[in-house]
């Protein structure tokens, strides 16, 4: 078969010569999409994009290390974390997209939603300076993720229990593999253990935030749905507190960086790093917004 | 003599999977059930790891196999509940594993209620390991990365015979 131009014959259809085809279905395809009973659409519907984004952020800043990793096996992992963490927000905003009724699919929020309507926090987004920098922000969002989500496979919504149930077996691994890390470089050379106390010095002010309740948060566990967000503080004080003690270091004694007026990234208002990701993670969707993938 | 049922579930079970093509969808342990209505078919299956990529390929694989054998109306459900454990990988599934060079997972850790440990002590200094090598047989292998070429797999090593190899990590 012949073709005028090389794009037309990498986006025919079912063209085999893609490992996986194109013109991906939803991940939530065939999955009973009932809502469960009495349970506010527009609140599952939000709930569900703030954790998808907090999912689609991170894998996004650990796709940023592909090609920068410091050797090869790091590498990998990087990306097979991001690939976990991208799976799970893609069944998420799926089910955003469900609840909310109407005829947005995953693509329209990753990629046409503005950065104020991002809901992930803030700890997120930032951008990694160094290995050290990554390591502790993985530490920190995956232990609070682990306890969030291991609370969310009660939820009464079934599919957002299902996610969950599936997203701790991953999760359980990456928090292992930061954990590892933190121990390495911390009990490590005294260089590596200035490079990860500063590192987690830097990343310590955003941590305050991801047990900061949203009204949201909050109807959904009263609804029993989610997880209050500031129930999981001490189980994950407790496993930062066991990590580095076997790291050889302290936890930081440092203010919590406030937002602005008593609003943080679930409201939407970032740090002005999250202005380069989203534009980044967006340009080519913008640049051609009838492009199937 | 076979059923409509036992046909249609033996065709969508020869279907291999895009990423560990030794092993079929059944060996996996994906494919959760096939039920035949009217002259359809309803296949459902689950993915193992969240962001799997291939479970688009294993859905049009098993569309195109069950046509072939003359099944018009296909659909392929999913189901995410409960969650994939390679604890469903078949006996069968093992053995053809390690016949390729890919060390079979050992039994998924058990979770129970409350707070999942952290494991601190980095697996490779755990000697003799309960995973052997599928060169050589030897219980002297060490982990090198817990992240393989795809989510289900990790890279190990051997010290007897030196050799590299995967293995499919417990889940």
């Amino acid at each position: 078969m012949s073709f005028d131009n090389a794009y037309e014959a990498i986006t025919e259809q079912n063209d085999a010569r893609w490992a996986f085809g194109t013109g991906f279905d939803s991940p939530l395809s065939g999955v009973d999409s009932e809502l469960p009973e009495g349970v506010d659409r527009a609140d599952l519907a939000a709930y569900s994009l703030m954790l998808a984004d907090d999912a689609l952020v991170v894998s996004h800043r650990l796709q940023q290390w592909c090609t920068h990793a410091p050797e090869l096996e790091e590498e990998v992992a990087l990306a097979n974390i991001a690939l976990d963490l991208l799976g799970q927000a893609r069944m998420l905003y799926s089910r955003a997209g469900q609840a909310e009724g109407g005829d947005r699919a995953e693509d329209d929020y990753a990629y046409f939603r503005t950065e104020s309507e991002f809901g992930n926090v803030r700890l997120a987004e930032l951008a990694q300076p160094d290995f050290a920098f990554l390591v502790a922000t993985l530490l920190v969002f995956t232990t609070w993720r682990l306890a969030l989500l291991q609370r969310m496979t009660g939820s009464r919504d079934p599919v957002l229990a299902a996610i969950a149930a599936k997203g701790i077996k991953e999760v359980t691994y990456h928090r292992d593999y930061a954990a590892q890390w933190v121990v390495r470089l911390g009990d490590g050379t005294d260089y590596s253990r200035q490079r990860m106390r500063d590192a987690l010095e830097a990343v310590w002010p955003y941590v305050d935030e991801l047990f900061a309740t949203h009204p949201v948060e909050r109807r959904m566990a009263e609804a029993g749905v989610g997880a209050d967000p500031a129930s999981l503080r001490d189980e994950c004080a407790a496993v930062f507190g066991t990590v580095l003690e076997s790291a050889t270091l302290e936890v930081p004694q440092v203010s919590p960086r406030a937002g602005v007026a008593g609003r943080a990234g679930r409201h939407g208002v970032h740090t002005e790093s999250m202005g380069y990701l989203v534009a980044e993670l967006q340009s080519v969707a913008r640049a051609y917004p009838e492009a199937t993938w | 003599m076979v059923t409509t049922q036992e046909h249609a579930r033996a065709v969508a079970a020869r279907v291999t999977d895009p990423e560990l093509p030794m092993l079929t969808l059944d060996d996996l342990g994906v494919l959760r059930d096939v039920t035949v209505t009217g002259d359809g078919v309803v296949v459902t299956i689950t993915p193992t790891y969240s962001g799997c990529p291939a479970l688009e390929a294993m859905r049009d694989d098993l569309v195109g196999e069950l046509r072939v054998a003359g099944y018009r109306d296909v659909t392929v459900r999913t189901v995410l509940h409960p969650p994939w454990s390679s604890d469903w990988i078949s006996e069968d599934g093992r053995r053809k594993l390690a016949e390729a060079g890919i060390a079979p997972p050992g039994p998924a850790p058990a979770h129970g209620q409350g707070p999942i440990p952290v494991t601190l002590h980095t697996p490779r200094s755990q000697v003799p390991s309960d995973v052997c090598c599928p060169w050589c047989g030897s219980a002297e292998t060490s982990e090198i990365s817990r992240f393989g070429a795809t989510a289900c797999r990790a890279l190990r090593r051997c010290s007897t015979c030196a050799e590299p190899f995967e293995h499919v990590k417990e889940i």
